[in-house]
């Protein structure tokens, strides 16, 4: 039975309350020591994959230097079937036909090894998925858990706090009522600012005799047309 | 991150994106952070850490605040309304109607806070939207 499924069959019978778990503790154990047997096991077999992929590439080599050694010697064969030394072109024939006997040989320990490399990778990847899944589910579990524990902690701090728990469109209503506030408060004091710092200034210009009385302007502006004519 | 990690840490914090956060944690058998946000008293986040994931849940309503009449039509609407809230989502914890958003447990404290702050502007969201279902 999937895990969602058994969480919720748990929930239709009614284990939101706390001390009753979705999956019991022990099944949990379980779990969780199947997911450490599975990362053993993918432990053990990338292990094993690294000893084969090793040898693959020795045999690989072996058969590289086996091919090229039967071609040096067809060379060398060559030369001596040139030089009319059939005798010595035979002997190297023989030899020619024993590497070749050992090449088959190494080609099929390499095919061999590759076989099971591939074999080892899908073995890995298929313990990987497993470990995953594993996870996947009692992460499934330990959440649902872990919220009903949350939800059982705040609910008991309500308790003992006496806070009220309002309803939704309470705390609508407060939380506009605030905004609202908040807002007009904001406006206040932005148009009071404003005021302020208009008649401040006005104050402070006045002042330092820059502006606000009407005589001293009009001679200012005299005082600026005789700058002018002189 | 651990749970007294991003107590300490909220708590550190003065303002977050020009919001005011109010850290309170929690006594239970699971640790969970209360976590108001500014002007939002009334809509609480709580915030709990599983080994996978960080969850940040705000109660909307209780099953008892649903007008029956209208109890099936406002959970299709919440189904529909799932997509489109950014974030979070609508869920249901014993009698109560939840918003929720979960992040990666290597989530950054930036992160976390920016979840809080938009967890509760989609519960006003959402309650304002869902109000003519409620009692």
């Amino acid at each position: 039975m999937s895990v969602l499924k058994k969480i919720m069959t748990a929930f239709r019978g009614g284990a939101r309350e706390v001390g009753e778990s979705i999956v019991d503790a022990n099944a949990t154990r379980i779990f969780e020591q199947e997911i450490k047997d599975a990362e053993n096991h993918l432990r053990k077999a990338k292990q094993d994959l690294t000893d084969v992929m090793a040898k693959q590439m020795q045999a690989g080599r072996r058969v590289e230097s086996l091919k090229q050694q039967i071609t040096e010697h067809e060379g060398y064969a060559g030369q001596a079937l040139e030089k009319g030394n059939e005798e010595l072109a035979l002997e190297i024939a023989e030899k020619i036909a024993r590497l070749e006997g050992d090449l088959a040989e190494e080609q099929q320990v390499h095919e061999s090894f590759s076989g099971h490399v591939v074999r080892l990778k899908d073995l890995v990847k298929k313990t990987e998925r497993q470990v995953k899944d594993y996870e996947r589910q009692l992460s499934m579990v330990k959440t649902t858990e872990s919220v009903q524990k949350a939800s059982a902690a705040i609910t008991d701090n309500f308790a003992s706090s006496n806070s009220k728990i309002l309803s939704a469109k309470d705390s609508l209503e407060r939380i506009k009522q605030r905004q609202q506030n908040t807002f007009d408060r904001l406006a206040a004091a932005e148009q009071l600012e404003a005021e302020n710092s208009d008649k401040s200034l006005e104050e402070r210009m006045k002042a330092a005799g820059i502006a606000g009385d009407e005589g001293k302007s009009a001679n200012a502006v005299l005082d600026r047309i005789r700058a002018k004519s002189q | 991150m651990n749970i007294d990690d991003l107590a300490m840490r909220i708590s550190e914090m003065s303002t977050f994106d020009g919001y005011q956060f109010e850290c309170q944690p929690i006594p239970g058998e699971t640790e969970v952070l209360q976590i108001t946000v500014g002007d939002f008293d009334e809509l609480p986040t709580y915030v709990s850490v599983t080994d996978t994931q960080i969850l940040c849940i705000t109660y909307l309503f209780t099953d008892e605040e649903v007008k029956p009449e209208s109890r099936s039509e406002m959970l299709e609407e919440m189904l529909e309304l799932n997509i489109p809230i950014p974030l979070s989502s609508f869920a249901k914890i014993g009698d109560r109607f939840v918003i929720f958003g979960a992040l990666s447990n290597s989530s950054s404290l930036e992160e976390v806070g920016h979840e809080i702050i938009t967890l509760t502007e989609n519960a006003v969201e959402s309650i304002t939207a869902l109000e003519d279902y409620l009692k």
